[in-house]
């Protein structure tokens, strides 16, 4: 006898047919399952939403009167006929990875994630499965990152030095889950001024306990005379503008994993910056499929046929999942996010 | 290669000329002296002798990466630059070791005639020492297409601010053919011998856009034709006789019918002039096209010396017998130069370019209309006082073209035609040089004949390196000159330019991208425009 899978692609998203839910849809259903606020995954319009107690917070933020509940992590719950949790999956404050589970056969939905702790996020957990649906955002091995603690250093560095020269630092980064993790993450030297958008989130996430040192949102009387010497931290879309202005001739960088190649630098514009993402790199994409000790892997959100077609030469069974929250949205999120 | 990789990193990081210029200074203060030699000799456009090949960079790369070649060749792709590909694939050197660039060279030059194996393995451990930077760098020496955006001119400034020599005579040192490989440092910045047959730096004009009127009174200034051929620096000194191009690469053999005026010549003569093919029966030069047969080739069959014969129409006279003139005024060159030319018997291949006397400007504007029936650019105006300036020095030297605008520009985009050309790329985007990188400003899709389209179709085919629906990416490789009827100032552009009517004039074979014209230069012409 032969069954539906356990979970199925749709127009709308990932479907679990035996739960009647969708994770991450894009297009409005009953009943969402979501990974994480990121604006991709969290979208506007579903009947009922169901992410992890500190992913809440910033998805209720964004998406304003919504019917929402939690779960704690690893917690197991019933839905239909299959049981689903939620784990950590390293990516931003309160990712998670979806687990579903039918009947003894087990499933794993990443969201995005990344491997390596970064002292903010929860830090990511392997999960053992049989099918694993994984991003591949960096799914190509000319994407490798040098530890966090490395890339930190040389960022607090840059500061160290602009403001010696008495020139403002202006470091731009996703205003969710990159931000903070900047903030959190720079040895602390001097004052750390904030865009709004930032300063919004970072007030959530500090009203849910997550430790972030203190920030000052810029407002008109903050400029590079009343901060001398400060790191600004401001969405990418921020650079270039007027609302720049305030400091100077500031020292503009951008904090970004699409940073590790020079003609995407150079074709997006990206100028100068870090090497800094909230995805897995290509050894930990490889490590952490490997880690599920799946036999079959489904590759979305990136460079899906090279990497399926990877997947496949090292023994896999591998599909592709095309999703809208494919690669150029993230890319463009990751680029142009206010 | 660390002190190199931080001058790469330093250069790559800022767009400013002033601090480009410290980063250099700063390496030539404290680099060790072979290095520096070295790093002269690459920002002048010298290459270490190739001595592996893409392939087989490739094939070595993937398999230490543990990595199939389909998924090296995606890579590639998606970098787009090959030596960046192998630094970023390759696993963290294991056996990381400091190690001089002209040491680095050496091992890498001294793999020449060796055997596969041989080359192989000695790549592969010197990838193992190298780790971001430097390997990236070391990479690129291989492959070639090394740049850090740094002009010559920059450089020898750089050069002579660490050194305390003259910049022009360091200009001088730095021209013609030396090898960073045997040069000693001491011997690149001293003052050469007189006997060698190393060439002046070229005197180079700006493009006159607003018509002559603004240059003063007419009579300070002198015409002559501006011709479409190679720029030539014909040399004559004791035991030394050589003809170089403007790119500074020694052409001597490529028109061995220049090869009888060292007997005619004084020793201690350098010309500035032209290389034409010409047709002696119109006694005019024949098409570029013609010449352009004869560039490629360093050996020249007999046929085709018949068919496009060489003769250089002289413009200038650098040195004579064997007295540097540069200084003395251009009248007074100029006549030293018609009176040794006259001075030669008939026959000989070198003629003086014409002077285009001219009573005021618009008797000047009206000889320029007739340019190209003397299959001349347009005209060339000299200040009469002028010295032979090192370079393009603004103010003395002006080209005055008979299209004033156009630019030498580099494809990076390709796209499909409509209706009867839907099935040919036609529509293409173009890149100037911006400091290290390559800066879209106009697109084009007119111009070409069919056959050229077809001939770029099939191009495009091979060469994308990245497709966004219809479009491709293409390697910069195609030159064409891309004429325009106007420029102004556009915020909404990338470049900050918008061009009027712009069109192919021609495809530029001749040229690399290495050939191309700056956004400097198009922002020149800016405001030239504006007035
Ligand atoms: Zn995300
Ligand atoms: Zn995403």
């Amino acid at each position: 006898m032969t069954r539906a899978p356990v979970l199925t692609f749709t127009d709308r998203g990932i479907y679990c047919p035996d739960g009647d839910f969708h994770i991450d849809p894009w297009r409005p259903v009953a009943r969402a399952l979501i990974t994480h606020g990121h604006s991709d995954h969290a979208r506007w319009g579903h009947g009922k939403y169901l992410c992890t107690h500190q992913a809440l917070p910033v998805i209720r933020h964004r998406l304003g009167d919504i019917t929402a509940s939690g779960i704690a992590y690893g917690e197991a719950r019933r839905i239909g006929s299959v049981t689903v949790s939620f784990h950590p999956a390293g990516h931003v404050p309160g990712s998670a990875q979806i687990r579903i589970e039918r009947a003894g056969e087990v499933w794993v939905v990443s969201g995005d994630y990344k491997v390596e702790p970064d002292g903010l996020a929860e830090a990511f957990e392997p999960i053992r499965c049989h099918t694993f649906i994984t991003e591949c955002t960096f799914g190509l091995p000319v994407f490798r990152w040098q530890p966090q603690a490395q890339v930190m250093a040389e960022i607090s560095a840059w500061w160290a030095a602009n403001a010696a020269e008495g020139r403002i630092s202006v470091l731009a980064g996703y205003s969710f889950g990159k931000a903070q993790r900047l903030i959190a993450g720079v040895a602390p030297q001097g004052p750390i001024l904030t865009h709004g958008a930032v300063e919004e989130i970072n007030q959530i996430l500090r009203a849910q306990g997550y430790a972030l040192p203190a920030t000052t949102r810029v407002t008109a009387e903050v400029s590079a005379k009343s901060h001398p010497g400060a790191l600004v931290i401001a969405p990418p879309s921020a650079l270039g503008t007027p609302w720049l202005r305030r400091f100077g001739q500031p020292d503009e960088a951008f904090a970004s994993g699409w940073m590790a190649l020079r003609g995407i630098r150079r074709r997006r514009g990206l100028g100068n910056g870090f090497v800094v993402s909230d995805h897995a790199d290509w050894q930990g994409l490889n490590d952490a499929i490997s880690a599920t000790g799946c036999e079959s892997v489904f590759a979305t959100h990136g460079y899906t046929t090279p990497f399926r077609r990877w997947l496949e030469e090292q023994g896999y069974n591998a599909g592709i999942v095309s999703t809208e929250y494919g690669e150029e949205a993230e890319e463009t999120a990751e680029v142009t996010e206010p | 290669m660390k002190d190199f990789a931080s001058l790469f990193t330093a250069l790559d990081a800022t767009t400013k000329t002033s601090a480009k210029l410290t980063a250099l200074t700063d390496y030539f203060r404290t680099a060790p002296e072979p290095d520096r030699v070295w790093a002269a000799g690459l920002l002048s456009g010298r290459r270490p002798k190739r001595t592996v090949n893409a392939t087989e960079l490739r094939d070595w790369a993937a398999e230490a990466a543990g990595i199939p070649l389909w998924l090296f060749e995606e890579s590639y792709a998606v970098a787009g630059d090959l030596a960046e590909t192998i630094a970023l694939v390759l696993p963290p050197a294991q056996n990381p070791q400091p190690a001089g660039l002209s040491d680095t060279l050496r091992l890498l030059t001294a793999l020449a005639g060796r055997p596969a194996e041989e080359r192989r393995a000695a790549i592969l451990a010197l990838w193992d020492q190298l780790d971001g930077a430097e390997r990236f760098l070391f990479t690129k020496l291989i492959t070639g297409g090394f740049r850090m955006g740094v002009s010559q001119g920059l450089m020898t400034r750089a050069l002579a601010q660490a050194t305390g020599v003259e910049e022009a005579t360091l200009a001088h040192r730095l021209m013609g053919d030396w090898n960073p490989a045997t040069t000693r440092f001491a011997d690149l910045i001293s003052e050469g011998d007189g006997s060698s047959a190393q060439p002046y730096p070229f005197a180079l004009a700006a493009p006159l856009e607003d018509g002559p009127e603004t240059l003063g009174p007419a009579t300070d200034w002198r015409a002559e034709w501006k011709w479409d051929g190679i720029r030539g620096q014909l040399i004559h000194r004791p035991g030394a006789f050589a003809l170089w191009s403007r790119g500074e690469e020694l052409i001597t053999d490529r028109f061995p019918e220049f090869a009888t005026l060292a007997d005619f010549l004084p020793p201690g003569t350098v010309i500035d002039g032209e290389v034409l093919a010409w047709d002696s029966t119109a006694n005019r030069p024949l098409p570029f096209a013609d010449l352009q047969k004869r560039i490629g080739r360093t050996t020249v069959p007999k046929k085709l010396l018949a068919e496009a014969p060489a003769r250089m129409l002289a413009y200038d006279l650098l040195e004579a017998e064997g007295a540097d003139l540069r200084a003395a005024p251009y009248d007074e060159r100029r006549a030293r130069l018609a009176a040794l030319i006259t001075a030669l018997p008939a026959g000989l291949p070198l003629a003086l370019s014409p002077a285009l006397p001219f009573g005021d400007w618009p008797d000047l504007t009206a000889q320029r209309a007739e340019a190209r029936a003397a299959m001349a650019e347009g005209v060339m105006l000299k200040r009469a006082t002028s010295a032979y300036h090192v370079g393009r020095k603004r103010g003395d030297w002006w080209k005055w073209k008979l299209d004033p605008w156009s630019v030498d520009a580099v494809m990076i985009y390709a796209q499909a035609g409509h209706g009867r050309r839907a099935n040919l790329f036609t529509d293409f985007t173009f890149a100037v040089r911006a400091g290290n990188e390559l800066l879209p400003f106009t697109k084009a899709y007119s111009g070409l004949t069919d056959a050229e389209f077809t001939e770029i179709t099939r191009w495009v085919g091979k060469n994308t390196l990245e497709r966004f629906g219809p479009v491709r990416r293409v390697k910069p490789e195609l030159v064409f000159e891309i004429a325009f009827e106007g420029i102004q100032e556009s915020p909404r552009h990338k470049s900050g330019i918008a061009l009027r009517f712009p069109r192919m004039a021609r495809w530029r074979r001749d040229k690399s991208v290495d050939d191309i014209d700056t956004i400097d230069g198009l922002r020149d012409l800016l405001r030239v425009a504006r007035g």
